[in-house]
């Protein structure tokens, strides 16, 4: 009976390319969008029935389509909340795809040294309580350096994005004060500076602005050149920001969590004596049940293409590749996706 | 249209005198409706002449519709409070609206003054052969993508504003409140200034038609009377086309109103509102722009929808009262006011 449905599928299969195109549409998070074009050009050359397409629109979004149905599969920085999943009955799974990080940025003519920044530092910065680049809490943790009186001018995002969320979830954990006044999100309530408009806002007015101090995605401050610091972990030793030590970030958080996670885990922060503690990860958004056999199929096996095969692309692309312990989780998220009941996994799948 | 006699049936004498021929008008009725292409003719045109209007009622009701979360949970108070905090769930949005209409007026303060100089240059003072190239370069600047404005604005306005005209203009200045505060570079200064570039053009181009629409006479007349060139201009040109003029001027104003991607990126984009003009500000075009797409909670949603309710409701009323200006301005024959 059950080899009997098996052979019935694997001719289905064999005969989908001929008889119809799979079609999947996907919209969110704008961050992953370019290792997401990627991976569904290389896709589509050795899997022509199988169109992907992704439109980077923002994580929100990426949510709102994704819970009207709209597209296939959305993509977000940030997690859904209890209650927008709760809308749709639950009907999703968070798959991480690539992780990020986040740099300090700053322009302070006449120091040529990398500047080391304390967690307390960066949060009073950005509330708006240390105003001068020669602050005494500054200076002690960058003895030899010596720091102009210049005013600190803070740059932070003024367009909703999944860094300001990664940025201001770090900024949670290692400040009350920041918990309490100011909290997390895509957008924040920000208590002084000014707003730019994307990385490259914030890049160009950090760059622009003599005092400048702002938040930017790792990828874009190495491809454009702008100076970043270092920043000190939970474990209190002083991190250049890599993406090897992202990767090393999400390896010390897996050992802590339940095989069962949902994913909607924060890797801000971790345990581990090289974490680089400002990392970010971006999830594509799918249902526990679709409709249509044929897309989900397509959508399973390209998701775990994409999480084995396309790792690889991550680092050249500027992203963090997901560390190798991660796989058998995912694989059992995607085996439990299902249709009517059934679950769309099958050897084919690999 | 005024040649037409006047409908019959509401004239006291047609009908206490009914007349036993058909009047012109009752002929041309009963023969309108007898030819079908006419007839679908005249139906197609009055559905697309309704289309327009159909169309601003639903985005007006879409608006209102999308905000509603948000009109109820904050009430009127949302235009007048200023916290802005997506975390909490508070919006208020008088920051923006404050920047939108302050980067607007300073845009104008620097725009109009050009504009009507380039215009009044170009039809009164200028060398014929000089007029089409300078006509033609101005209004080139109308066809710069506005994200090209905002690069310009980042890496040569702004650093210019920095080094030459902040610290002379904060020395004279400064102890006013419109000078006051550390300068950053990105603030309402620079957003008005990249804004009033941005209207030139527009001004420009109409003031020039509406200044060349003025009769030959009107100059002559002034002249002839012992008037300088200076004075013809000012006392018979300008003030025959002033509804025009002041057309040309609502047509930039409008355009500042709703201009995005230029001034977010050398506004600042500071939910704060400050008089001095060093300081950065906000629109309501910008903050759309800026966090609709991220919008994750309902109430975050529901409030941008507002604040764009809140800019339409700010430019129907910008536009209605340039309507009874030139109005007021306009009774007497000027050039331009029957067109507007």
């Amino acid at each position: 009976m059950k080899t009997t449905r098996l052979l019935a599928l694997a001719a289905l299969t064999l005969a989908a390319p001929a008889a119809a195109q799979v079609k999947l549409n996907g919209a969110g998070a704008t961050f992953p969008s370019i290792i997401y074009q990627d991976w569904m050009l290389s896709y589509n050359k050795t899997h022509p029935d199988v169109q992907l397409n992704y439109q980077s629109i923002g994580s929100g979004g990426g949510i709102r389509q994704f819970s009207d149905g709209t597209v296939d599969f959305g993509g977000s920085d940030a997690p859904m909340s209890d209650s927008a999943i709760a809308a749709i009955q639950g009907n999703v799974l968070h798959i991480p795809t690539v992780l990020g990080a986040i740099v300090i940025a700053y322009n302070l003519p006449g120091v040529s040294q990398q500047l080391k920044f304390t967690p307390d530092v960066i949060a009073d910065i950005f509330l708006g309580k240390v105003t001068k680049w020669n602050d005494a809490r500054l200076a002690s943790v960058n003895p030899g350096t010596s720091l102009p009186a210049t005013d600190i001018v803070v740059v932070h995002r003024s367009d909703g994005s999944g860094t300001s969320f990664g940025f201001t979830d770090y900024l949670s954990k290692v400040s009350p004060e920041w918990r309490s006044k100011v909290g997390k999100g895509t957008s924040v309530n920000w208590r002084v500076g000014l707003g730019g408009k994307g990385n490259e806002g914030v890049a160009a007015t950090v760059n622009q602005t003599p005092g400048g101090i702002g938040y930017i995605e790792l990828a874009y401050a190495t491809s454009n050149k702008v100076l970043f610091g270092q920043v000190r972990n939970s474990s209190g030793k002083f991190v250049t920001p890599s993406l090897e030590s992202v990767t090393a970030a999400l390896a010390g958080v897996l050992k802590t969590l339940p095989p069962t996670t949902d994913f909607r885990i924060s890797i801000t922060n971790p345990d581990g004596a090289d974490a680089y503690p400002i990392a970010t990860m971006t999830w594509l958004l799918v249902h526990k049940t679709y409709a249509d056999i044929a897309k989900a199929k397509a959508l399973v096996q390209f998701i775990w293409w994409a999480e084995t095969d396309g790792q690889s692309r991550a680092n050249e692309l500027g992203y963090a590749a997901l560390p190798k312990q991660l796989r058998p989780w995912i694989e059992s998220r995607l085996k439990s996706i299902t249709v009517d009941g059934k679950p769309v996994w099958t050897t084919a799948a690999r | 249209m005024t040649t037409l006699p006047v409908d019959p049936a509401t004239t006291p004498d047609a009908v206490s005198a009914p007349a036993p021929t058909p009047t012109p008008q009752a002929e041309w009725r009963t023969l309108r409706g007898r030819n079908v292409g006419d007839r679908l003719y005249r139906v197609t045109l009055t559905a697309l002449a309704l289309v327009l209007p159909l169309l601003l009622v639903t985005l007006l009701a879409e608006l209102v519709i999308g905000a509603w979360p948000a009109i109820q949970r904050f009430g009127l108070p949302f235009v007048w409070t200023s916290v802005w905090d997506p975390v909490a769930g508070v919006f208020g949005a008088a920051p923006m609206i404050f920047g939108t209409l302050a980067s607007s007026l300073l845009a104008l303060l620097i725009a109009v003054p050009l504009a009507l100089g380039v215009a009044i240059y170009l039809t009164e003072f200028s060398p014929k052969w000089l007029r089409q190239p300078i006509a033609f370069l101005v209004e080139l600047l109308a066809a710069i993508p506005s994200v090209v404005y905002g690069l310009w604005g980042i890496f040569v306005l702004i650093p210019f504003l920095r080094s030459y005209v902040v610290p002379p203009l904060r020395a004279a200045l400064g102890w006013t409140p419109f000078f006051s505060g550390v300068f950053y570079g990105n603030s309402l200064l620079a957003g008005g200034i990249i804004l009033a570039i941005m209207i030139v053009p527009y001004i420009a181009a109409v003031s020039r038609e509406v200044l060349l629409a003025v009769p030959a006479n009107q100059r002559e007349a002034a002249i002839g009377m012992g008037a300088t060139r200076w004075e013809a201009v000012w006392t018979a040109v300008v003030p025959y086309g002033r509804a025009g003029l002041i057309g040309a001027i609502i047509l930039g104003l409008g355009r500042a109103l709703g201009e995005t991607m230029a001034v977010t990126m050398v506004i600042g984009n500071r939910h704060d509102i400050s008089l001095s003009v060093l300081q950065p500000a906000y629109t309501m075009a910008a903050a759309i722009a800026n966090e609709f797409s991220e919008a994750v909670g309902d109430l975050h949603l529901a409030a941008m929808f507002e604040v764009g309710l809140v800019l339409f409701v700010i430019t129907v009323i910008v536009n209605a009262f340039a309507r009874l200006l030139i109005w007021r301005v306009a009774r007497g024959t000027a050039v331009g006011s029957r067109a507007l």
